[in-house]
């Protein structure tokens, strides 16, 4: 992504515009089972040190066993992610001293990574679509969780977490605004939860980022950098982002210099702070670990994964503005969580007439249910109103039994009280009447009645409206509007 | 190559072992000697030659995504210099 950039991704500085450049570590739980290298439960919160085998305590003599799974969740992300998949890779260890650590080092992938080069295509909000650069993914240890608070001279150890297998996904460079750094996390974890590789629950640190920052003039290598470590929340990221730029334009603007080190977030001051003093900067001290032979896998094993991959979030969004005619904003509010596009591909496969049909369940879905939802602070896997009751509210509207209307009366009706909307519409009359000969019975007697409002709406056609609504009412709003309107038309020669 | 005495004191730090000033000089010869070793084995061309990981050419042994392991926290917990309600205690350690 070298593509010039825009004039107003440019951060105004005392001395002239700069530029932001930056590249993100994500690091996501796969999801599995059990640890990557040892047969004790992923499963999170957990009484503490009860999922721990003696390997994740780094017992003397125990060794490392890597679980398939684990392996399989990393080759589909590298496929998810247009990535080249290297059949041969190795596990090295990282060395460092720090108490969830027991082993005194992380077993990671640092010469040969399982996944090389690859890329993810985002979306801005302004419609923009840039290309990020995947650069690696490595499988690793997640390591154990300090507790400071809970005795007043120590600090607790809970190794439930240690040895969980986790993806680190660096990307490249390529970001250039804080918003294409949220719109690439979003886009990843969209990925990663349609490929049902990582869960994404940023809340338990399931996904969390590391974000390399740094600033330069446009046209200029690139500056120091700095990382801020853990960032949990997308809205974190780029408030992290921003502030972390605007910090080191201030300091080289003022005739500094940036220091490479690791900073944190502070939320809650909406700051970054120094994490770690020159002096203590990490040596990791890199080496083949003897415990485990190369990782080796067949173009076939390669291929099976590849053909059980589900259809992407991109490849979803096209086939729907392909096939259904819907705009490129409904496919894309439609497909950024799996389960609002399974909701919705559900709701499709209930229809008489998907082709006729499919941009009003879109419409429906969309405005109809999640903006219930949303004002109902509930999600798609609560929805009192399930995908085959949609699909036949929609069938009853798209083939004339009853108006937009009654089918918003009809929603109401199936979300407090449930019920098959078929059957509701016909025990409660709420068939739209479009029979014309009594339609026009009601139009003549209405016409008959108010013959000074004829003449106005003769005069000024904008007036039939009002003919309109009455007819609507003396029919309880069950005519049916197209034939209401015809019959006006005619009958007042306009 | 070969180590210096502040090369001793850093390795020692990083691996957060304490070292005292008397103790540096015999470690210092210690892993120069090892160091020097290595750089014989340096003197062999492997140009060309894969590197060895195993003896016998063997597939890693792989396990299945299976919990069986786990769930022994007294085991786990036995031999810690301190610990409390199942969590290990270390000395405090505050970023």
């Amino acid at each position: 992504m070298n593509a010039p950039v825009k004039p107003s991704k440019l951060i105004k500085g005392a001395t002239g515009d700069w530029e932001m450049v930056i590249g993100l570590e994500i690091h996501a739980q796969v999801n599995s089972h059990a640890k990557l290298f040892s047969g004790s439960s992923t499963e999170f919160g957990g009484a503490p040190n009860s999922h721990v085998s003696l390997v994740d305590a780094a017992m003397p003599g125990m060794l490392p066993v890597i679980n398939e799974e684990c392996v399989k969740q990393a080759v589909r992300t590298g496929l998810g992610l247009n990535a080249q998949i290297n059949r041969r890779s190795t596990f090295d260890r990282k060395n460092y001293f720090y108490p969830d650590l027991p082993q005194g080092y992380q077993i990671s992938q640092y010469k040969s990574p399982i996944v090389g080069e690859g890329e993810v295509t985002i979306e801005l909000a302004d419609g923009e679509t840039a290309t990020v650069g995947i650069e690696r993914l490595h499988l690793e240890q997640d390591a154990g969780k300090l507790v400071h608070d809970r005795n007043p001279s120590s600090t607790s150890v809970d190794l439930n977490r240690s040895g969980v297998a986790l993806m680190e996904i660096v990307s490249k460079p390529d970001m250039r605004s804080s918003e294409q750094a949220q719109a690439y996390v979003s886009k990843l974890r969209t990925i990663l939860r349609y490929l049902g590789t990582c869960d994404g629950d940023m809340e338990k640190g399931n996904l969390r980022a590391d974000c390399n920052v740094s600033v330069r003039k446009p046209g200029d290598p690139l500056g120091t950098r700095c990382e801020i470590k853990n960032v949990n929340s997308i809205r974190f990221i780029g408030q992290a982002i921003d502030y972390e730029a605007r910090r080191q334009i201030g300091i080289l603007e003022d005739g500094g210099s940036i220091d490479q080190e690791t900073r944190l977030y502070d939320p809650n001051k909406g700051e970054t702070r120094s994490m770690r003093s020159k002096e203590e900067a990490h040596d990791y001290r890199y080496f083949p670990d003897p415990d485990l032979l190369p990782l080796e896998f067949s173009e076939d094993y390669v291929a099976a994964l590849k053909a059980e991959l589900p259809e992407l979030p991109d490849e979803k969004k096209a086939r729907f503005i392909s096939a259904f005619g819907l705009s490129a904003y409904d496919a894309a509010v439609l497909v950024v969580e799996r389960e609002s596009a399974e909701f919705f591909e559900t709701t499709l496969a209930g229809l008489a007439d998907k082709a006729r049909d499919g941009k009003l369940a879109a419409n429906w879905v969309i405005n109809e249910l999640f903006g219930r939802l949303n004002k109902e602070g509930q999600d798609i896997a609560s929805s009192p109103v399930s995908a085959a009751q949609m699909a036949a509210i929609i069938d009853l509207i798209g083939a004339g039994v009853i108006s937009g209307k009654i089918a918003k009366d009809l929603f109401e009706i199936v979300w407090t009280e449930g019920g098959d909307p078929r059957a509701l519409v016909e025990e409660r009359g709420m068939k739209q009447v479009t029979d014309t000969g009594a339609i026009e019975k009601v139009v003549d007697d209405i016409i008959a009645a108010n013959p000074d409002k004829v003449a106005q709406a003769q005069a000024k056609p904008a007036l039939m409206g009002w003919f309109v609504g009455q007819v609507m009412k003396s029919s309880g709003g069950k005519a049916n509007p197209q034939v209401v309107n015809d019959l006006l038309k005619s009958k007042l020669g306009i | 190559m070969s180590v210096d005495a502040a090369t001793v004191r850093r390795i020692a730090h990083l691996a957060r072992i304490a070292v005292t000033d008397a103790e540096v000089p015999h470690l210092q010869g210690e892993l120069n000697a090892m160091l020097a070793f290595v750089e014989q084995l340096q003197e062999v061309n492997v140009d060309g030659v894969e590197p060895m990981t195993s003896v016998m050419p063997m597939e890693m042994k792989k396990r299945a995504d299976v919990v069986n392991d786990g769930e022994i926290v007294d085991a786990v917990t036995a031999n810690a210099p301190e610990s409390e309600d199942h969590f290990f205690l270390v000395p405090k350690v505050v970023e």
